[in-house]
Order: structure tokens, then C-alpha cells, then sequence
């Protein structure tokens, strides 16, 4: 991990955001001093070191195939910006 | 009348005696919060008639029979909004009740008033909220700590008697220790997830804040247990806390890891935590240094994998089901965009950013599976120390509670105040913070916080240390200037 | 010389696996219900709610792994596949990334999988293998419909439980990705793991295809057609889609990477997103869901639950039963239609004989009445019973059909039908000797005949026997009594 740049225009893209006036340029110093200190990382030896994905080492948590209530539309829509008819509803989806 | 709101013992006695009932304790609370929240800022929204109505129906032969609860602004109570302190979320009510609130109801208990946060549980300060922060009542130009600042600030300003909050990297434990309360973060797993509005998915963690530890393992008691509905709950026992209080720290063994006591930590922090060691050590419990060697990267993975879960976990809120949406949007992506930069504040776009940016093709090996294999290391530092002690005495956080607006423009240095906080949320195991001294700053006082951390689900260890040390010292007791 | 080209063709199908509840929630899975009428705080991807996988789902996924013989690992996880898109309750999909529960595998094309206009090519019968890469279980999304300025989003469907099978380039026409999701489709539906109705989208398939000069290794630039939700649809969407590729590189063009749409009414793909925007999906694994075990108990019920593969049922029957290939497969092809056979072939000695019948004659009569095979008046032992009648010579064929028009009216046993209407051939030697006696005595000149060997004159005095007797006489024992009477006694004039 050498020095790191974030391509913050790439990444707000991704994740949907976009940005403020301004924000892009104090977030791009920002992210790059985090990343620098997150570097630090690669100071360790990883080499056969198991990742950890969850504090509890389980396995095959499931729920038997039983269907359950679903709850009433006025509900379901309840907190919709938009609906009508029964449908959440969005601008035009384009494919 | 006064009531004894610092103690749910007491409370729970009057109402058993007959000399007040439920909903006097939530008229009393009312009346602190109609007083001081205007200074303080902890409570976001409050419906006292519901809660009224509630109290009337409490049974007040259960243990937490007519107990008013604050709850943070990230957990679910149906019917009543939900607004993780976020203008992304305004006008959101819950359609359903995270499992907490089902059990503290099932307890008897009253979840009232929703109080005050960073925005998804993001911050050290309270001060990313969409609400504007919260304030400390120790000392109204600082900041109660963060995230939970709300809970904190509430409870030890007398708003409120017991509160909720959720600790992802030490958000209980560090308001905590800055408004001179008890918060405890239980072992993950303890405590159902399920209805907590989800921030860093493997580290988050719901637990309580209180005046007394004792209060604090009722409500723990009163929440925790196996949930179907959430599979990183784990099936195990749930312990009587309460009735492991007693017992003393005789022939307890407490580590003292020399990572934990750094240069450029504040001094009175340091001679208040080295004196609460002498003084369990007077009460006969056993000291050793200690070792948890890979301390210095938990932050550098911390803000690797909670971004990285949260980057995921709040790409919900879009606007298309819930919350704010951006008007007259040109088409779906720029509703999403716009939505979300209107609704998002700058802490929680920041940590998207990095989040999304670790996780994004070809870096995720470098960093999050990296950051994983580091998690790895820093639960082997807890197990083998684990091995030579029962629990371990740190600082709760580096310094007392800093000055609002102080770390505001400098990320880094924020983040850097979780140093003590973040090892136990990747180990993904429990600690507590009791007030242990103050600080004496610019003619007021602030409180200190000793952090007690014990092993995976060994909860009923350090609340038998914190209740021993707290009824030994005289910290709990004090009150803030409000 | 004109450059003969090849299409390689590849699949991804996502089908629809049979539970009773979604994936990661308790809400019903259904079809045809009015919108949002089947969802939940977790399925409409609510703040601080969490996915507990349906275990059924899992166990089903496995079960077709093993049955398409693949590979199933020990361990397997979820992992969240992110991007946004309004059909998506959490703009992540929770779905398998690197560790999938079926890895490898296949599926054999039999010649009856084929269209059938191609059942008689030579690809049709040589039983190729099309590989699989993996199969992995996921959520499905949500359905939007299309208004003028505005979209709609309906999210009963989402967190459906889909499995994702998706083919290695192994599929060299049109017809062979017929027949593979033909043959995919009949394994789906008869092990029960998948209704795979295709109206209802519960099956639906991503085509990628290229096409390239034969004999070259490189792969030509792929297109993908999406979307396709019906199996002729895929047939004639990729024949269209290899033309026209053909024709573009056979002029010198090149062909853009790109996803199309088929229109089935026009019959043409045309060009759904040209400008591919890079995927990065960021998938890590879900840190709201727990690794799976196999191996701890679903590996094992997954194999208690297997059936025979319908080929290898139809080989089954052709090798061990004789009955021929075509009734095979057609017997093969439906589980009820096997299991009745199998039933009424059991300890039967003509196997093939009631094959016959039951594919014509009580296949025709269920038709005819618009019964299912489940509401069949006529017991699998019962038409065992009538074959073995006729094998036997107590009925003839014509009268066979007569005792079946009644057995399937009243569902009354075959050997009572016969009795009751006294269709029984006679077979008493005693009765036709009486009967053969008066025919020799009234027909001197054909016994002559039949003394000087003629046949034909056997035939007549057989037939004048069948005659007395009303037919019910057994006509191979009236001839061997005629002859044994002529030609054993001399007195018989
Ligand atoms: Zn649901």
C-alpha cells in the first residue's frame, strides 16, 4: 500500500452521492490523509492469517420455510414519498 | 414532588409502595426535559401523552414494571419516527419494533422520547447531527461524546432515568465517560440487532446507559438474549446480572495493557484511571501488566471495515421507499444523487466515500480482507490476555469531553479519540465505562471514565468490578452544574 | 471461399426456487396478488432490519447441484452484490460471490429435449454434455411497470428465493440451448425443486453469444440478450442474433459489446445499453448472515431427496423394460405418466405391451374426457391385469378395447368386465370339440381338403367354429382341434 489517491468523482459516482460545492475538494484531502494513516497496515505480516468476518465463529443459521403475515399496504406504503395505485412510485426507469 | 430519577431501584420501591405511579415518573422526567432539553439538545422528538398512555397500562410487578426508557434515535419503536439524526430520514416513522423494544415492553418498561445522535451513529462529538448537537451538562460548550451523545447527555443531566444507545466503536462508552455516566457495550451477539438501524453491521451493538451500574445490568438483563430474527445473536444463556452484583473484586485478576497508556494523553485522565487501578488493587484485587500488541492498527482497520459495511448498509436510503426524496428529479440516478446529497451530512458522505472506495475493484484484497486478517490479531491479543487476567482496566477515551466545534474540521484527530474504544468492538467483546474522577477545566469539572473490559459474554464480571468500585467511590454521586 | 462461421453460446438462468416463504423473510411467495400486499419491513429493505436465510431454499439449491452432478463445497457464504436500482429494497443484492453452493456439473441434451423439427439431426443424438460453471442462490428483485413519465414498483416478487445457473460457453446452436433449457426445465420441475413456469417468470435466462470463424480457439465480442422468458423465445432470438452477427463480421464490421432485447413480435434484438457502464459490483461477504456449513446436515438431506434424472429413467426403460425409445422418453418425460407406468409395469411379463396401451389408448380416453392422470378411473394393477388378458389369448385386441372403454367408465377390474359381459374366449377343449365335431360333419369337402393339405380349407372350418361359438371361442385351440380331429381319426368323416 504506496501512497494512495481516491478518485472521489469515480467513487461519489458508485455510491450515488453527489456532492456539494466544495465538499469534493475537503473530501479528496481528507479521505487521502485517512488512507495515508490506514496505510499503516501494510506494515504487518499477514501471511496465513485467518480473516475474521463475524466476532462468533457459527454457522447455518436459518429459519424454517414458514410463511408469516406480511403487513397490511397501508403500511407497506406508509412512509412512500410517492405512491399510487399501490405502487411506490419513482421517475421513469430507463433500461 | 421529587422523584429518586437516578436510581431504578428506588423508582421501582415508590411504585411498589403505592406512593407513585408510572406515569408520575414520566410527568417528572417531562418536567427535566422541558427544563434542560432546550440547553442540552439530547431529546429529538417526545410524545408524553403516548407515553402516559403506556405507563398506565405498565405492569409494575415486572422488573422494569413502569420504567421510562430514552431510545436512541437509531432503534426502531413502531409507530414513532426514526431519524438516525439524519435529514435523510425526516418524516420517517417505524412500521415495526426492534427486538429491544419488544423485551424492555415485555419487562414492563416505557420507551419514551427518542434522543439525539450523529447522524447513523457516525461521530465522536453529537455534533453531525441533523438536529445540532447535543450538548454536555457538565459544561454546555462541550461536547457529551458521540454517538450516543443523546443517551449520555440525557441521562446525566437528570432527563432521563435509564437510556438505550449503540456502541459501534465505543458510542456508548465514550459519552459515557464524558458526561459521567455508566454505559456498557455488551459482547456482540448478546443483544439482538434487529431493529437497530444498522451502521457497521459486525461491530454494532446495542446497550444501555444509566446513573448507577446496577440500573445498567437490569436494562441488559432486560434486553439481552437469543432472536431468531437476527442470526449474528447468539444462543446462549442470559446470565441474572443483577443478581451477580455483589461479590466484591477479591481474588479478581486485572490486566493493565501498557498500549493503553500513551504520550499526548491527558494527564488528569491518566492520573484518574492509574488511581481507580490502586484502588482496586486496596480492595484486593490482583494487577498485571499486560500486552495487547496490535492496539495501534484497530483504528486503521476500524475505518476500513465500518465504512466499508456502512458504505453497503446505507445505500437504502435512496428516497424511493422512505425518507426524503429530492424534488422534480431529471430522472432515477439523479433523484438518487440528489436525494442523498441533500439528505446526507458531511461525516456520513465521507465514510460512504471511503467505504465505497475500499470496497471497489481491486482494492478489496488490500484493504477489507487485510483489515479482516488484522481483526483476526486483535481478537488473538484479547484471548491470549484473557488467559492471565479476567478483565482489563483502561482510560474509557484519551481525554474529557473536548470543546464543541474544537475537532470539527479534522476527521483524523476525531477519529483518533477512539483509540481506546474501537479494539473491543473488532474483538467483538464487552466493556463498560464508570465514572472515575474529573478533570478540572477552566473553573468547572469534567467527568473521567474507567473502562473495564471483560471476555466474550463475561458481562457479569466487569458489572461485579463496576459495581464494587462505584459503591467504594464517591464519582457516581456527583451531579452535574445544570 | 466464404468463411464459415460458429456461434458460441453461454447461459445464465435464474430460476425461481419452490418455497412456501421468501428467501430472507416469512412473507409468502406469490403470484398474481395485488402490489405490496405480500411484503414486510424486511423485504421493503426498512432501516435496522435483518435477513435470516430460509433453509429450505438452501436445501433445494444443493439438491439440484447434485442432481446436475456438481461439486458441493463445505463451505459456502452469502455476500452482498452492490448497486443501485429502484427494484431493489437495499440497493444491494444479497447473492454468492466466490463461494457459490454448487460448483461444475452439467446437463445431458437427449434427442427428444431437441425442437422438434431437429429430433432427427445428428446433434440431436449425440447426447452432448453442456458443462455448468456454478449454481448460486439469491433474492430476487422487484417487478416496476412503465408508465409515461413515471414507474411503478411492486415488491412482492423481491426476495423471492432464485437460483442462478449459469453454463460455461459450451452451447454451439440455437437448438442445443433449446434442448438444455428443455431438459434443465423437466430436471427443475420433476425433482420439485422449481415450478420453472415460464409465464409466471419463474424461469428466465440471459443469452451471451459470439460467433467466430470456425476452427479459431479466441472467442469472438459477445452480446448478451436479456431477459428471455420463454424457451422457443431463446431459440429464435439467438438464430436471429447469429445472422445477424454473421453478416455483420462477414462484411468486415465488428461487433460492440452491449446487452439487446429480443421483440418477439418483430423477431429482432436491438440494442438495450450500448455504452456498458463498468460493473463494480463490491461484493464482500454479508456480515448480517452466517457462513454455511454444508456438510452439517443440509448436504445430507439434499440426498435423501434425489430422483432419477428423467434420461436416465428413459434409458431404464429401454434397456431393463424393452419398451421402445420414443415411449421411453415420452414416459420419462412426465413424473406422474412414470410413475404410473411403473406401477402397472411392475412384476408385469410385457412391459412394452402396456407402454403401449397406456400412452394410446388410456392416454387418449383421459384426453378425450379432460381428466388428469391423477383422476384416472383405471388402477396402474388393473391395466396390468387387462394386458396380461390379452397375452394370455383369454381376450382378443378387439375385445380388449371393448373391456377398457368400460373399465375407465365404471373402474371396475378387467377379469369382472369379461365375466360379466361373457366376452371370455372359450378355451374348454371339451366345448369346441362338440362345436368342431358339427362343423366336420357339415362340411365333408373341406375336411377333404384339409386331408389333402390345404390350409385355406383349415381356415374355413376354423372360421365356422368361431361362428357357432358367437367368437367367443379361442380360435388358435378351435384350429388345432379341427386338424387334430381330421387328421388323428379316421372315423370322423
Ligand atoms: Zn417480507
Amino acid at each position: 500500500m504506496g501512497k494512495v489517491e481516491i478518485d472521489v468523482a469515480y467513487v461519489a459516482h458508485l455510491a450515488r452521492l453527489e456532492l456539494n460545492d466544495g465538499e469534493a475538494e475537503a473530501f479528496q484531502g481528507q479521505l487521502d490523509g485517512v488512507l495515508g494513516h490506514i496505510a499503516a497496515l501494510g506494515r504487518l505480516d499477514l501471511e496465513g492469517i485467518e480473516p475474521t468476518a463475524h466476532a462468533a465463529p457459527i454457522h447455518n443459521v436459518f429459519r424454517a420455510d414458514e410463511p408469516r403475515e406480511s403487513v397490511p399496504e397501508s403500511d407497506a406504503l406508509a412512509n412512500a414519498p410517492l405512491a399510487a395505485n399501490g405502487l411506490f412510485i419513482t421517475p421513469k426507469i430507463v433500461e | 414532588m421529587s422523584l429518586p430519577l437516578e436510581s431504578v431501584a428506588a423508582l421501582r420501591a415508590q411504585l411498589r409502595a403505592g406512593e407513585i405511579r408510572p406515569r408520575d415518573i414520566v410527568a417528572a422526567i417531562r418536567e427535566r426535559v422541558e427544563a434542560h432539553n432546550p440547553a442540552l439538545n439530547a431529546y429529538v422528538h417526545t410524545d408524553w401523552d403516548a407515553a402516559c398512555a403506556e405507563a398506565d397500562r405498565a405492569d409494575i410487578a415486572l422488573p422494569l414494571g413502569g420504567i421510562p426508557v430514552a431510545i436512541k434515535d437509531v432503534i426502531a419503536v413502531r409507530g414513532q419516527p426514526c431519524t438516525c439524526g439524519s435529514g435523510i430520514l425526516q418524516g420517517h416513522r417505524s412500521i415495526y419494533d426492534a427486538t429491544v423494544i419488544r423485551k424492555l415492553r415485555g419487562a414492563g418498561a416505557i420507551p419514551a422520547g427518542r434522543v439525539n445522535m450523529d447522524e447513523f451513529a457516525m461521530g465522536s462529538s453529537n455534533e453531525n447531527s441533523y438536529y445540532g448537537p447535543c450538548r454536555n451538562p457538565w459544561d454546555t460548550s462541550r461536547a457529551p461524546g458521540g454517538s450516543s451523545g443523546g443517551s449520555a447527555a440525557a441521562v446525566a443531566g437528570g432527563l432521563a432515568v435509564v437510556a438505550l444507545g449503540s456502541d459501534t466503536g465505543g458510542s456508548i462508552r465514550q459519552p459515557a465517560s464524558f458526561c459521567g455516566c455508566v454505559g456498557l457495550k455488551p459482547t456482540y451477539g448478546r443483544v439482538s440487532r434487529f431493529g437497530l438501524v444498522a451502521f457497521a453491521s459486525s461491530l454494532d451493538q446495542i446497550g444501555p446507559l444509566a446513573h448507577n451500574v446496577e440500573d445498567a445490568a437490569l436494562i441488559l438483563g432486560a434486553i439481552s438474549g437469543h432472536d431468531p430474527s437476527d442470526c449474528t445473536s447468539v444462543d446462549r444463556p442470559v446470565p441474572d446480572f443483577a443478581a451477580s452484583l455483589e461479590g466484591g473484586v477479591k481474588g479478581l485478576k486485572f490486566g493493565v495493557p501498557k498500549e493503553y497508556f500513551i504520550p499526548g494523553m491527558d494527564p488528569a485522565v491518566e492520573r484518574a484511571v492509574r488511581g481507580a487501578i490502586d484502588h482496586l488493587a486496596r480492595e484486593g484485587a490482583e494487577i498485571i501488566d499486560i500486552s495487547l500488541p496490535h492496539t495501534e492498527y484497530a483504528i486503521a482497520s476500524y475505518y476500513i471495515i465500518a465504512p466499508a459495511e456502512a458504505s453497503s448498509n446505507l445505500a437504502r436510503f435512496d428516497g424511493v421507499r422512505y425518507g426524503h426524496r429530492a424534488k422534480d428529479p431529471a430522472d432515477v440516478i439523479d433523484c438518487y444523487a440528489r436525494t442523498r446529497r441533500e439528505g446526507f451530512g458531511s461525516e456520513v458522505k465521507r465514510r460512504i466515500l471511503l467505504g465505497t472506495y475500499v470496497l471497489s475493484s481491486g482494492y478489496y484484497d488490500a484493504y477489507y480482507l487485510r483489515a479482516q486478517k488484522v481483526r483476526t490479531l486483535i481478537r488473538r491479543d484479547f484471548d491470549r490476555a484473557f488467559a492471565s487476567c479476567d478483565a482489563i482496566l483502561t482510560p474509557t477515551a484519551p481525554s474529557p469531553a473536548f470543546r464543541l466545534g474544537e475537532k470539527l474540521d479534522d476527521p483524523i484527530s476525531m477519529y483518533l479519540g477512539d483509540v481506546f474504544t474501537i479494539a473491543v468492538n473488532m474483538a467483538g467483546t464487552c466493556g463498560i465505562s464508570v465514572p472515575c474522577g474529573f478533570a478540572d477545566e477552566g473553573g468547572g469539572r469534567l467527568p473521567i471514565g474507567l473502562q473495564i473490559i471483560g471476555r466474550p459474554f463475561g458481562e457479569s464480571t466487569i458489572l461485579r468490578a463496576a459495581h464494587h468500585y462505584e459503591r467504594t467511590t464517591p464519582w457516581h454521586r456527583e451531579r452535574p452544574p445544570i | 471461399m466464404k468463411t464459415d462461421y460458429e456461434p458460441v453460446i453461454g447461459l445464465e438462468v435464474h430460476c425461481q426456487v419452490r418455497t412456501r416463504s421468501k428467501m430472507f423473510c416469512g412473507c409468502r411467495t406469490g403470484f398474481g396478488e395485488s402490489p405490496n400486499a405480500l411484503t414486510c419491513p424486511v423485504c421493503l429493505g426498512h432501516p435496522g432490519v435483518l435477513p435470516v436465510p430460509n433453509r429450505e431454499a438452501i436445501v433445494r439449491t444443493i439438491q439440484t447441484g447434485l442432481l446436475l452432478g456438481c461439486q458441493i463445497d463445505e463451505y459456502c457464504k452469502f455476500d452482498r452484490k452492490n448497486y443501485f436500482y429502484p427494484d431493489m429494497p437495499k440497493n444491494y443484492q444479497i447473492s454468492q460471490y466466490d463461494m457459490p453452493l454448487c460448483r461444475g456439473g452439467g446437463v445431458t441434451l437427449d434427442r427428444f429435449s431437441f425442437p422438434k423439427d431437429a429430433q432427427d439431426s445428428p446433434e440431436a443424438s449425440a447426447r452432448k454434455r453442456v458443462h455448468l460453471t456454478r449454481i448460486h442462490l439469491e433474492e430476487d428483485v422487484a417487478k416496476s411497470t412503465h408508465f409515461d413519465t413515471t414507474s411503478g414498483i411492486d415488491f412482492n416478487r423481491a426476495g423471492t428465493p432464485l437460483m442462478e445457473i449459469v453454463t460455461e460457453a459450451d452451447i454451439a446452436s440455437p437448438e442445443e440451448a433449446f434442448a438444455f433449457l428443455t431438459a434443465l426445465r423437466l430436471i427443475l420441475v420433476q425433482a420439485g425443486v422449481s415450478d420453472a413456469d415460464m409465464e409466471k417468470g419463474q424461469l428466465r435466462c440471459d443469452c451471451n453469444v459470439s460467433v467466430r470463424p470456425r476452427g479459431q480457439k479466441a472467442f469472438g465480442t459477445k452480446c448478451e440478450i436479456k431477459n428471455m422468458n420463454s424457451i422457443s423465445g431463446v431459440r429464435r432470438a439467438l438464430a436471429y442474433e447469429i445472422a445477424r452477427q454473421i453478416e455483420v463480421v462477414s462484411a468486415g464490421g465488428r461487433i460492440t459489446q452491449e446487452t439487446r432485447r429480443w421483440d418477439d413480435d418483430i423477431g429482432q434484438t436491438s440494442t438495450m445499453r450500448s455504452k456498458e457502464e463498468a460493473h463494480d459490483y463490491r461484493y464482500f461477504p454479508d456480515p448480517d448472515l452466517m457462513p454455511i456449513r454444508t456438510t452439517d446436515g443440509l448436504l445430507e438431506e439434499a440426498r435423501a431427496r434425489l430422483i432419477e434424472l428423467p434420461g436416465a429413467r428413459a434409458d431404464r426403460y429401454t434397456r431393463d423394460l424393452g419398451v421402445t425409445e420414443y415411449d421411453a422418453s415420452v414416459l420419462a418425460s412426465d413424473p406422474h405418466l412414470a410413475r404410473f407406468f411403473e406401477a402397472a409395469a411392475s412384476g408385469a411379463s410385457n412391459p412394452k405391451g402396456i407402454a403401449n396401451f397406456l400412452l394410446n389408448d388410456l392416454l387418449s380416453a383421459l384426453a378425450s374426457s379432460e381428466k388428469a392422470l391423477s383422476e384416472c378411473p383405471v388402477q396402474p394393477a388393473d391395466l396390468r391385469e387387462l394386458v396380461g388378458l390379452i397375452d394370455a389369448g383369454r381376450i382378443n385386441s378387439k375385445q380388449a378395447k371393448e373391456v377398457f372403454r368400460e373399465m375407465f367408465e365404471t373402474g371396475a377390474a378387467p377379469a369382472a368386465i369379461v365375466r360379466a359381459k361373457g366376452l371370455e374366449q372359450v378355451s374348454d377343449t371339451g366345448a369346441i370339440e362338440a362345436l368342431a365335431r358339427q362343423v366336420i360333419g357339415a362340411h365333408p369337402g373341406p375336411v377333404q381338403d384339409v386331408r389333402d393339405g390345404k390350409a385355406s380349407a383349415l381356415n374355413f372350418l376354423t372360421g365356422q367354429v368361431m361362428k357357432l361359438s358367437k367368437g367367443k371361442a379361442n380360435p388358435k385351440l378351435a384350429s388345432e382341434i379341427i386338424a387334430r380331429m381330421i387328421k388323428g381319426d379316421p372315423l370322423v368323416r
